[in-house]
């Protein structure tokens, strides 16, 4: 059995979707300060831009969308391990994960 | 109509199967252990004590419900619920035999048989560190989070290795669908015809076998890799708090987890339902009953073998199980999957 | 309205709905469980965009190992009571309404845009393994192996920079 594309549901409602998903990760960054939260808001704007490019990939039949997404999951993939790990190093330094206190080569 | 009434006893009685096997295994668990060292084990509800699996569920459901106060009560319920979840979805694309005629159609003893069966498979093994991490954090007792710590970074650890043994089934089938790979091993073996549906995995990759066993004991946090409930310095593990159907829940999921495992082991490495001599069986309905039968021999095989290693292996320590993990398995694992591609590169 | 347009619009909704509980929930472990739902949500929209192999590495690789990633950092460091002073309303106001226009913009802008084209034939196959593979093998090797090799450097790195030194003292 194989689903062929949802009848009525446009590239247009994908990309709505996906720019609702980016916009919520974009207010978490500004929002919150907790540097663990904003780099899964991150994730999530990472996110939003994949769904857009399989539903591109799938809308135009072409599979060098879906390609993209597997190496922006690389990239995601590589930088959420190097952040937590730079964000360890600095927690045992400051003990905290704010990113407001993170400001002494300002001084 | 009929697709789904099939659909819908098959998942039903495989679910129920699950449910019964896994009852059965805390039976036999106790019964080989007593046989190990020397004792008469459960012998008092039933004949042979088999009923003491219904009394010790029974003891369960009417112990007393505790909740923490400190707890995350939300979490706290949900986490055995998410373990079990995770243990018992994985059973949907078994290939539990093969198709016969019956009712004027063609009926598949398999759920679902999606193009990337062995992905979903290990798709549902990542996501049982979630049962377990929930459950930890939620109970709020150090004891539990250090346990739930050790579980998920061990399971994620093992899940490499058994992923690149995947990798290398994979290449030797050219497919992810399981039931590909069960019908690839239906053969004969180095294509001598008097071996003819004994074409195994396990022949052609034995180091993948061993690797893979050895994942698949840490996956399920069983002896030797039982460092998650590890009395002597973390009480009683992740679930030291739990108590009821809860506790009941994350015991039964481990117990279906192994009965998952032995399942897929017996299905990528064993052939599946396939046995010599398949093909000298005419009739339909008793070549499909000798199947399952077989699959289900491999499985109980395999179960024992689980519990022979947990009461005769001393318990790993931690840094010892990451240096096998990491040290060990996966470099033996990357290697294996290098002569594999080299082989069928060259033939 | 058929059923996989009601799935479709369910899907979206329970995303959206637990990517903002992913932003305003206090509690950073329950931010990770939502952060998680939201994946799951991004894969049933894969699954209903025939990329079922994209689906399936989609939840491996995020629920199964970043996000653990993240709950194992967030459970050690024992983030678990919220301590982070909550910035000033006004601040949390103007970054909601910051949030607001810039997915206004976006909208807009989509709106005005031509009409999108769609392939005249739509290909089911193609989010299976073996055209992804061939694709992913043929076209894009070279990205392919640096991304492999970014991979190795991110191993490397997080290693070394997480390694705690000798002779600092240990504070945990």
């Amino acid at each position: 059995m194989q689903l062929l594309l949802i009848p009525g549901i446009t590239q247009e409602h994908y990309l709505w979707l996906s720019a609702i998903l980016f916009s919520i990760g974009v207010t978490g960054v500004l929002i919150r300060r907790n540097a663990i939260i904003l780099l899964m808001c991150i994730e999530l704007m990472l996110n939003a831009v994949n769904l857009l490019f399989a539903a591109f990939s799938t809308y135009l039949s072409d599979s060098n969308g879906q390609i993209f997404v597997f190496f922006i999951m690389v990239v995601a993939a590589a930088e959420a391990a190097v952040g937590l790990a730079i964000l360890i190093l600095t927690y045992r330094n400051s003990r905290t994960t704010e990113v407001t206190y993170w400001d002494k080569l300002k001084w | 109509m009929d697709f789904i009434i099939e659909k819908s006893v098959l998942i039903v009685s495989v679910f129920g199967i699950t449910l019964v096997m896994a009852m059965y295994s805390t039976w036999l668990e106790r019964k080989f252990a007593a046989f190990l060292q020397d004792r008469l084990g459960p012998n008092r509800a039933g004949i042979f004590g088999l009923l003491q699996p219904f009394a010790d569920a029974g003891k369960m459901f009417f112990k007393e419900e505790f909740i923490p106060n400190h707890s995350e009560k939300f979490l706290f319920i949900a986490g055995p619920g998410i373990a079990m979840f995770t243990a018992c979805m994985t059973s949907a694309v078994i290939p539990w035999g093969p198709d016969f005629e019956a009712f004027g159609r063609t009926i598949s003893l398999q759920i679902s048989d999606i193009n990337i069966g062995i992905l979903y498979i290990m798709g549902f093994l990542s996501l049982g560190v979630y049962g377990i991490m929930i459950g930890g954090w939620a109970s709020n007792n150090k004891y539990s989070l250090f346990s739930a710590i050790r579980a998920s970074s061990q399971m994620i650890s093992y899940e490499l290795a058994m992923g690149i043994i995947i990798i290398t089934i994979v290449m030797m089938t050219g497919s992810l669908s399981l039931r590909n790979i069960v019908q690839e091993q239906s053969g004969a073996l180095y294509n001598i015809t008097a071996l003819k549906g004994l074409n195994w995995n396990i022949f052609y990759q034995p180091l993948a076998f061993i690797i893979f066993m050895t994942c698949a004991l840490a996956e399920c946090n069983r002896a030797p890799f039982d460092l998650a409930e590890c009395e002597t310095e973390l009480i009683g593990g992740y679930h030291t708090e739990y108590s009821s159907m809860k506790l009941g829940f994350y015991l039964f999921a481990e117990y279906i987890n192994m009965f998952i495992s032995s399942t897929v082991i017996a299905t990528i490495f064993f052939g599946g339902y396939n046995f010599p001599g398949m093909q000298l069986i005419e009739n339909s309905a008793l070549l499909t009953v000798m199947c399952v039968a077989v699959l289900f021999l491999k499985i109980i095989f395999f179960i024992m073998l689980f519990m022979w290693i947990r009461w005769t292996l001393p318990r790993f320590r931690y840094d010892q199980l990451m240096h096998l993990g990491w040290k060990s398995l996966i470099p033996l694992a990357i290697i294996n999957m290098l002569i594999t591609g080299a082989v069928i590169l060259a033939t | 309205m058929g059923a996989e347009q009601i799935i479709f619009f369910f899907l979206a909704a329970f995303t959206v709905v637990m990517a903002s509980l992913v932003v305003f929930s206090k509690n950073p472990v329950h931010s990770v469980l939502f952060l998680i739902l939201t994946m799951f949500g991004i894969a049933g929209h894969y699954l209903s965009l025939n990329a079922q192999f994209l689906a399936v590495v989609h939840i491996i690789v995020y629920a199964g190992a970043i996000m653990v990633l993240f709950l194992f950092v967030i459970m050690l460091l024992n983030l678990n009571k919220e301590s982070e002073p909550r910035k000033t309303l006004w601040w949390q106001l103007g970054a909601v309404i910051g949030g607001g226009s810039l997915m206004l913009t976006l909208i807009a802008s989509f709106q005005s845009t031509i009409k999108l084209p769609i392939a005249h034939e739509i290909d089911s196959n193609i989010g299976l393994v073996k055209p992804l593979g061939k694709v992913l093998f043929t076209e894009y090797v070279v990205p392919f192996e640096i991304s492999s090799v970014l991979f190795l450097a991110a191993l490397v790195g997080a290693v070394l920079i997480g390694q705690r030194k000798q002779e600092e003292p240990n504070h945990s």
